[in-house]
């Protein structure tokens, strides 16, 4: 069996000194080697694997033969976004956990599953590169039009998947640039500002349109919409950040994790004061969670620390252990490798402050590990009697995120379930409201980019079955 | 016309601290759906902060709306700088939860500063719901006092301070508020301005029992709940200004956290602000 082959990688070192994207995709001799190691199961598993359901077997067999455009196509078929779920999905826990080359029983892939991600990712940048995206010709529009509300993984693939169709998406953004969370939320060295663009334009050449700058609810009524448009599609996400209630958490320098990537991936931070937005640059750094936000909390702030000729000092403080850890093993892994101290086991008391109101310290127990809880990993158990005390002067809370309220709480008439989020019809992605469709985190709670577009998709489907029976009657 | 557009634009003072400008922005969405107590966020240009800003007056007809700022940082230089004609590169709003002008009796309103702008579409919207309203209006001199004809021709009574006593009564609104209370009964209060005032406005109220609401102009990133920037404590619980408020019960919220939390970026502020200061007003990079 031969062994994975990795794309190349800058040096740490290197890494920390920008914003560079830190993996290069394969060349094209490299995917082919890789794609030959994949075995054609009978019964490809890696599909199953798959929140979209691409056929993976299919476009890496084609990868095997150098039918490069061949396999973006396949890839398409199923999912909008290659060079973007490429990047960000969380392959080790969908597909490559299935592939067969992985042990089986363990909580995410090994490393020597087929690099599904990698290869995809290699399809969908030979796609943008070769093709143009291969949707530049504008398709037939038949009149019919739907309002996409949140321009995020879910809003954008519902609009891709509408456009091919031939109805004309409208997607209204709050913030000045289109993305959503892989505009905010993802920093440039994993997800680079061109390949967003370039995937939303393709999407947008298609036929379509964004328009930032309004805020659905606010600037104008759901009904507004429901009145001007055929159909509505509702993506607005899981905007809010969670805080984790302790005392000090409203002490100068302490950030949701949503606030500190926001300050920099939208607004430029690291970049003032030529862009005009501040940050704080702690000379020791804290980050609460253990999840991709965490890690990509601490990666920025290795980076900012690295700009300002500081002495790299992040550490990540998770309650439970490694092992536990929700976030990618390769954020994890370039994480450690970019020199980020990990603090396991250690549950946050109480963040301290100077006489100016500043974050100066944590105060926190350690914990060990309890009973499997109803996620399935050991529950952290506090030990009182065993305190830590850990120095820093920023700290970042990176422990989730709930849905955003602000168009769920001006439109009383949309149905919600216990936590907040939109009910839906789980085949047709229909809410309580007729013409009104929802998917990502809104209706599902928070979730990946991926599982986002699978809503989307079947939101899509429904959003076009309700067209048709509004067409006939 | 392209949203975003300036389409008028009043220095109302000069002064060393920076001047208070009057801009109109051509928003027709805005101007439409805009109530008292609403904010928008503008940046002026795509290298820009997201700065929030209360709407003062809409023109619907027009579709534009003004807002008042004070040159106080160098995001706030930039508009001020910015001409009739100019186009900001982002605007979004309304935002933020309308004020409640319904009908309560006899209300103070008390504004300070720029505030005063913000202050006079709740005067206006208290005053056409039946209220009788007393402003009292706080300015460092008679120069910095604006809109005061406005708010006459809106309140039944207007008390004016002024820092060195250049116009109205010399000394705090805070002064001429305690010598209100003592005369009058009061029903309910509102506060928009500096945050010593305002809390030194709900410490008043509160001995006087009087219902007060405060307007928070909080820093802000986003301001449409994402991000927890403008988070504050108010009655034990966390909210956030740009969406839960942003008025909240002034004698409810946490003062000191707030006063800690708005001088965060204070070095950078400076640094910035003591760079030379280009004509940033047109954007390199559309």
């Amino acid at each position: 069996m031969k062994e994975p082959i990795h794309p190349s990688e800058l040096d740490p070192k290197e890494r920390i000194t920008g914003f560079k994207e830190v993996i290069s995709g394969y060349r094209e001799d490299q995917a082919v080697e890789e794609a030959r190691r994949c075995l054609q199961c009978k019964n490809p598993l890696c599909i199953q694997g798959c929140p979209v359901g691409i056929d993976i077997k299919k476009f890496i067999a084609h990868i095997q033969r150098g039918k490069f455009l061949r396999a973006y196509e396949i890839i398409k078929e199923k999912n909008r976004f290659p060079s973007i779920c490429g990047r960000v999905c969380p392959a080790e826990y969908q597909c490559r956990r299935a592939c067969v080359l992985s042990g089986k029983h363990a909580p995410y892939a090994s490393a020597r599953a087929i690099q599904i991600h990698f290869l995809e990712r290699f399809a969908g940048d030979y796609g943008l590169r070769h093709a143009g995206g291969r949707a530049s010709s504008r398709l037939p529009r038949d009149g019919r039009r739907v309002a996409i509300v949140g321009s995020g993984p879910a809003g954008v693939c519902c609009a891709g998947e509408l456009a091919r169709a031939g109805v004309t998406p409208v997607l209204y953004e709050a913030l000045h640039l289109p993305g959503g969370v892989l505009r905010y939320g993802i920093p440039e060295f994993r997800l680079p500002r061109d390949v967003l663009r370039q995937e939303i334009d393709t999407i947008l050449s298609a036929g379509g349109e964004v328009i930032p700058n309004v805020l659905v609810g606010r600037t104008c009524a759901l009904d507004e919409l429901r009145e001007q448009y055929d159909a509505v599609f509702l993506g607005v996400g899981a905007g809010t950040p969670s805080f984790l209630g302790i005392p000090g958490e409203q002490l100068g320098n302490v950030y949701s994790a949503n606030e500190y990537l926001t300050r920099v991936n939208l607004m430029q931070a690291h970049h003032f004061p030529e862009y005009h937005t501040p940050i704080h640059v702690p000379a020791r750094a804290v980050v609460i969670g253990g999840g991709n936000t965490a890690m990509d909390a601490a990666r920025v702030a290795l980076r900012l620390q690295a700009a300002q000729g500081m002495k790299p000092e992040v550490t990540v403080v998770y309650r439970r252990t490694e092992e536990e850890m929700p976030c990618r093993r390769l954020e994890l892994l370039h994480a450690q490798e970019e020199g980020v101290k990990f603090k396991f086991l250690t549950q946050p008391v109480e963040f301290q402050g100077d006489a100016q109101g500043r974050v100066r310290g944590l105060r926190a127990v350690e914990c060990r590990l309890g009973e499997k809880d109803a996620s399935g990993r050991r529950r952290p158990v506090p030990q009182p009697d065993r305190p830590l005390q850990i120095e820093c002067d920023g700290a970042v809370i990176a422990i989730g995120l709930r849905p955003n309220q602000v168009l769920t709480r001006l439109t009383p008439q949309l149905k919600l379930n216990s936590r907040g989020e939109i009910e839906v019809d789980s085949q047709t992605m229909a809410t309580s409201l007729a013409g009104v469709f929802a998917g990502g985190d809104i209706a599902g709670g928070e979730g990946t980019v991926i599982e986002a577009m699978g809503m989307a998709k079947k939101a899509a489907r429904g959003i076009l079955h309700f067209l048709s029976g509004k067409n006939s009657s | 016309m392209r949203k975003g557009t300036i389409t008028h634009k009043t220095v109302f003072t000069e002064g060393p601290d920076g001047r208070i400008v009057q801009l109109s922005i051509h928003a027709p969405d805005i101007a439409r759906q805009g109530r008292p107590g609403q904010f928008v966020v503008v940046m002026a240009n795509s290298r820009g902060e997201r700065v929030p800003l209360t709407i003062v007056e809409r023109q619907v007809g027009t579709g534009s709306f003004t807002c008042v700022l004070q040159e106080a940082g160098y995001s706030t230089r930039i508009l001020g700088h910015m001409k009739p004609g100019d186009r900001v590169y982002a605007v979004v709003g309304p935002l933020g939860h309308p004020t409640d002008t319904s009908f309560r009796g006899r209300v103070a309103c008390v504004g300070g500063g720029v505030g005063i702008a913000e202050l006079f579409p709740v005067v206006r919207g208290l005053a056409e719901s039946g209220n009788q309203v007393t402003a009292v209006l706080g300015a460092r001199s008679a120069q910095f006092l604006i809109l005061e004809d406005q708010i006459r021709a809106q309140a039944r009574d207007v008390v004016i301070t002024t820092d060195d006593g250049s116009a109205g009564i010399q000394g705090t609104v805070a002064v001429a508020l305690r010598d209100l209370l003592r005369r009058e009964q009061f029903d309910y209060a509102y506060t928009v301005g500096p945050l010593p005032m305002m809390r030194a406005v709900a410490e008043l109220t509160r001995e006087w029992e009087v219902p007060t609401m405060a307007s928070f102009n909080t820093l802000m990133v986003d301001a449409t709940g994402m991000c927890g920037s403008c988070r504050m404590t108010v009655g034990g619980e966390v909210k956030f200004a740009c969406v839960d408020g942003p008025e909240f019960d002034a004698h409810a919220v946490d003062w000191q956290e707030l006063r800690q939390r708005a001088h965060v970026y204070d070095s950078q502020q400076t640094h910035i602000c003591k760079l030379p200061f280009a004509d940033e007003r047109t954007d390199t990079s559309e």
